[in-house]
C-alpha cells in the first residue's frame, strides 16, 4: 500500500559550471518531458539536479543516452495547505514520528503547495503521514 | 610458449654473456673506426675501444640521448648509405624536433627475429588472426609488429588506428583471435563495442591482446582481462631500437629483452651509475647488431628495474618489469617526484573510480598545486551530496598516502575526459616557470 505513494526522482550529477542545467532541461524539453518540480544541491564543483517529472523512466533512458550520470531516488510528495502553518503541519508529523528529512524542496502548485520529501524511513513516513490525516501524491502520476 | 629460437632464448647466461662481450667490441671498433660522432665522443670521454676489456666496461662508454638523434637530424649519425637502406621511420617529434630511424636489410631482419621470439612467448602463432590496430607509417608500431607476426605465420588485419566500429565488425567477421594496439585504445574498442551491443568476451574470438607504447599498469591488465575476457601481454620499444622489440611472455612476469640484440643497463638518472637488479632507473640499451643506426648506452628515458632471475619460461634473456613512468613525464610537485603512472595506479585500487582521468598541474602564488580530475561512475554516483564527497575525501587520501603530495580531486561527468587513440596525455601543466 506504502508503495503507491513512492515516487521515483531522478537525479543527475552534474559539474558546476555554465551551461550544464541547459543542456538537461533542453533533453528534456525534447523528449517532450514536463518536469513537475526539481532542486539543485551544490557542492566544491560539482552539483546535484534532482527532478520530478512525469515520465520518469525515459527521462532516465534520454539523459543516460546522452552521457549523463543518472539515478532513480524513493522521494514522497506531500500536499501542504497553501497558507501560514502548512509546512509546519508536515514537519510536525515527520518530526513526532522520529523520521529525519534528509532533503526536502517544494513548488506552489495550481490546486496545492506540495513538499518533495528523501527521509531515512520512507514507508514509516507515509504511514504516519496518512494517518494524520495527511495527503500524498500518488506514484501513478509519474509513468 | 615454445621458443621460435631455443639455442639463443634458453643460451645459458655466462654463455650469452659472453656472445654480448663480443658483439659489444666489435661494434665498438666499428663505430670508432668508422663514425666520426662516435669516435668524437669517445675521444671526449678519453677512452679507447681497447679499455673493453669485459662486458662491464660498457660503463666507461658515453651515453647517446634522444637529442644525439635530433642534432643529427636526418641521417648524420648512420653508419650506413643511402643505397643500403631498405627503409626509414620517423618519429613524431611531439618533443622537439622529428628524429630519423634507418634500416638496413638485415635490421629489419632482426627487428622482425626479435618480435617472432616475442610473439611466439606469448603463444602467437600459425592459425592466429592479429589485428594490427597501431599506426601504420612512419610510426613504427604498425609495421613492426605486422613483419614479426607474419614472420611467426600469423594472419595480419592491418587495420591501423581509427574507424573503431568497422575494426569491431572486422574483428567479429573475420574471427580475430589477437590484437596489437595501445591499452589506452583497447580499452575504447571495449566500449564502442558496448555500445554497439558487443561483447568482446562473449560475441568475438579475441584471446590476446599485446599492448605497448605507452605506460600501463598491472591493475589496467587485471581489469582488460576481466572486462574482455582475453590475455593481455606488455610490448616493448621504441623507434631508436627500430621499433616494438620485446614482449612478455605467457608467464608474464616481465619483458624479455634478447641479450643478443640489445644489451640492458638500468642508470641513475640523476648521476648516471649503474644500478643492480631491482632497482628502480632509466632504461639504458645499446643495441649490440644495428648496421644503419647503432645506440650505445641509449639512455631512452622510461623507468623501469632488470628482475633478478631466470624466467620459469626457461628462457634465460634478462626481463624488464613494468615500464613506471618517464624521466621526462616526472612532474615536480612542491618538491616531489610526480609520476602519472603512480596516480593510475592508485585510482585503479579504488573500487567504482572510472579508468579515465587527468591530472591538471597549476601554480598558485608560490605553490604549486595538483588536481586529479576523475569521472563518476555508475557504482559511486549518489543522490546525495555527502556520499559524493566521502568519495571525493577517499580518493584524495588515497592519492596522498601514495604520492606524498597532497591532491585535489574533482568529479566531472562521464564522457567528459579527453580519449586517445594514439599515446595517452593525461597530464595538463599550467605552470609557467
Amino acid at each position: 500500500m506504502e508503495d503507491s505513494y513512492i515516487v521515483k526522482q531522478i537525479s543527475i550529477f552534474s559539474e558546476n559550471r555554465p551551461g550544464r542545467l541547459a543542456a538537461v532541461a533542453g533533453a528534456l524539453r525534447d523528449a517532450g518531458i514536463n518536469i513537475f518540480a526539481f532542486s539543485i544541491a551544490e557542492a566544491n564543483g560539482f552539483g546535484v539536479v534532482r527532478a520530478l517529472v512525469d515520465r520518469p523512466e525515459d527521462a532516465y533512458r534520454t539523459l543516460t543516452d546522452l552521457g549523463f550520470r543518472v539515478s532513480f531516488t524513493d522521494v514522497i510528495g506531500v500536499k501542504m495547505r497553501d497558507e501560514p502553518g502548512g509546512l509546519s503541519d508536515i514537519a510536525s508529523i515527520l518530526g513526532d514520528a522520529g523520521i529525519n528529512i534528509e532533503y526536502a524542496y517544494a513548488y506552489s502548485g495550481k490546486d496545492a503547495a506540495v513538499l518533495i520529501l528523501r527521509v531515512d524511513q520512507v514507508e514509516d513516513a507515509v504511514r504516519q503521514i496518512l494517518a494524520r490525516g495527511g495527503e500524498l501524491l500518488k506514484a501513478s502520476l509519474f509513468r | 610458449m615454445a621458443p621460435w629460437n631455443p639455442r639463443t632464448e634458453e643460451m645459458p647466461l655466462d654463455e650469452l654473456k659472453r656472445l654480448q662481450f663480443k658483439l659489444l667490441k666489435s661494434l665498438v671498433y666499428r663505430l670508432y673506426s668508422f663514425n666520426d660522432f662516435y669516435r668524437r665522443r669517445m675521444k671526449e670521454h678519453q677512452v679507447h675501444p681497447d679499455d673493453i676489456k669485459t662486458l662491464e666496461d660498457v660503463a666507461k662508454l658515453p651515453f647517446m640521448y634522444k637529442s644525439d638523434l635530433r642534432d643529427g637530424y636526418p641521417d648524420k649519425i648512420f653508419t650506413a648509405e643511402q643505397n643500403e637502406l631498405v627503409r626509414y621511420h620517423v618519429s613524431s617529434g611531439t618533443t622537439g624536433k622529428p628524429t630519423v630511424v634507418g634500416y638496413t636489410e638485415r635490421d629489419i631482419q632482426n627487428w622482425s627475429e626479435s618480435l617472432a621470439r616475442a610473439f611466439s612467448s606469448c603463444g602467437l602463432g600459425r592459425g592466429d588472426v592479429i589485428q594490427v590496430s597501431y599506426g601504420y607509417g612512419l610510426f613504427t608500431g604498425g609495421l613492426g609488429a605486422h613483419y614479426g607476426a607474419e614472420r611467426v605465420g600469423a594472419t595480419v588485419l592491418p587495420t591501423s588506428v581509427g574507424n573503431t566500429e568497422r575494426q569491431i565488425e572486422l574483428m567479429q567477421d573475420l574471427r580475430v583471435t589477437a590484437i596489437a594496439c595501445t591499452p589506452s585504445y583497447l580499452l575504447h574498442i571495449g566500449e564502442v563495442a558496448e555500445k554497439m551491443g558487443v561483447s568482446i568476451k562473449n560475441d568475438t574470438d579475441l584471446r590476446m591482446g599485446i599492448l605497448g607504447a605507452e605506460p600501463w599498469s598491472e591493475q589496467m591488465r587485471t581489469r582488460i582481462e576481466d572486462w574482455l575476457g582475453i590475455r593481455a601481454y606488455d610490448i616493448y620499444g621504441t623507434s631508436e631500437l627500430s621499433g616494438p622489440m620485446f614482449t612478455e611472455c605467457t608467464e608474464q612476469k616481465g619483458i624479455h629483452i634478447w641479450g643478443d640484440l640489445a644489451l640492458v643497463e638500468i642508470i641513475d638518472p640523476a648521476t648516471g651509475e649503474v644500478l643492480g637488479p631491482g632497482e628502480q632507473g632509466e632504461l639504458t640499451i645499446t643495441m649490440l647488431q644495428k648496421e644503419a643506426l647503432p645506440m650505445v648506452r641509449y639512455r631512452i628515458g622510461d623507468l623501469t628495474a632488470v628482475e633478478d632471475g631466470v624466467c620459469p619460461c626457461g628462457r634465460t634473456h634478462p626481463r624488464i618489469g613494468r615500464i613506471r613512468g618517464r624521466v621526462d613525464d616526472m612532474l615536480i610537485i612542491r618538491g616531489i617526484n610526480v609520476f602519472p603512472s603512480q596516480v593510475e595506479h592508485a585510482l585503479l585500487e579504488i573500487p567504482g573510480v572510472g579508468k579515465h582521468f587527468q591530472i591538471v598541474v597549476d601554480r598558485k602564488g608560490a605553490l604549486d598545486s595538483m588536481l586529479v580530475r576523475v569521472e563518476v561512475s555508475e557504482e559511486v554516483f549518489s543522490d546525495k551530496i555527502t556520499e559524493l564527497m566521502v568519495i571525493k575525501k577517499t580518493v584524495e587520501h588515497r592519492l596522498r598516502s601514495s604520492l606524498n603530495v597532497s591532491v585535489d580531486v574533482e568529479l566531472v561527468e562521464p564522457g567528459t575526459l579527453p580519449r586517445f587513440e594514439g599515446k595517452s596525455k593525461k597530464v595538463v601543466d599550467r605552470r609557467s616557470l
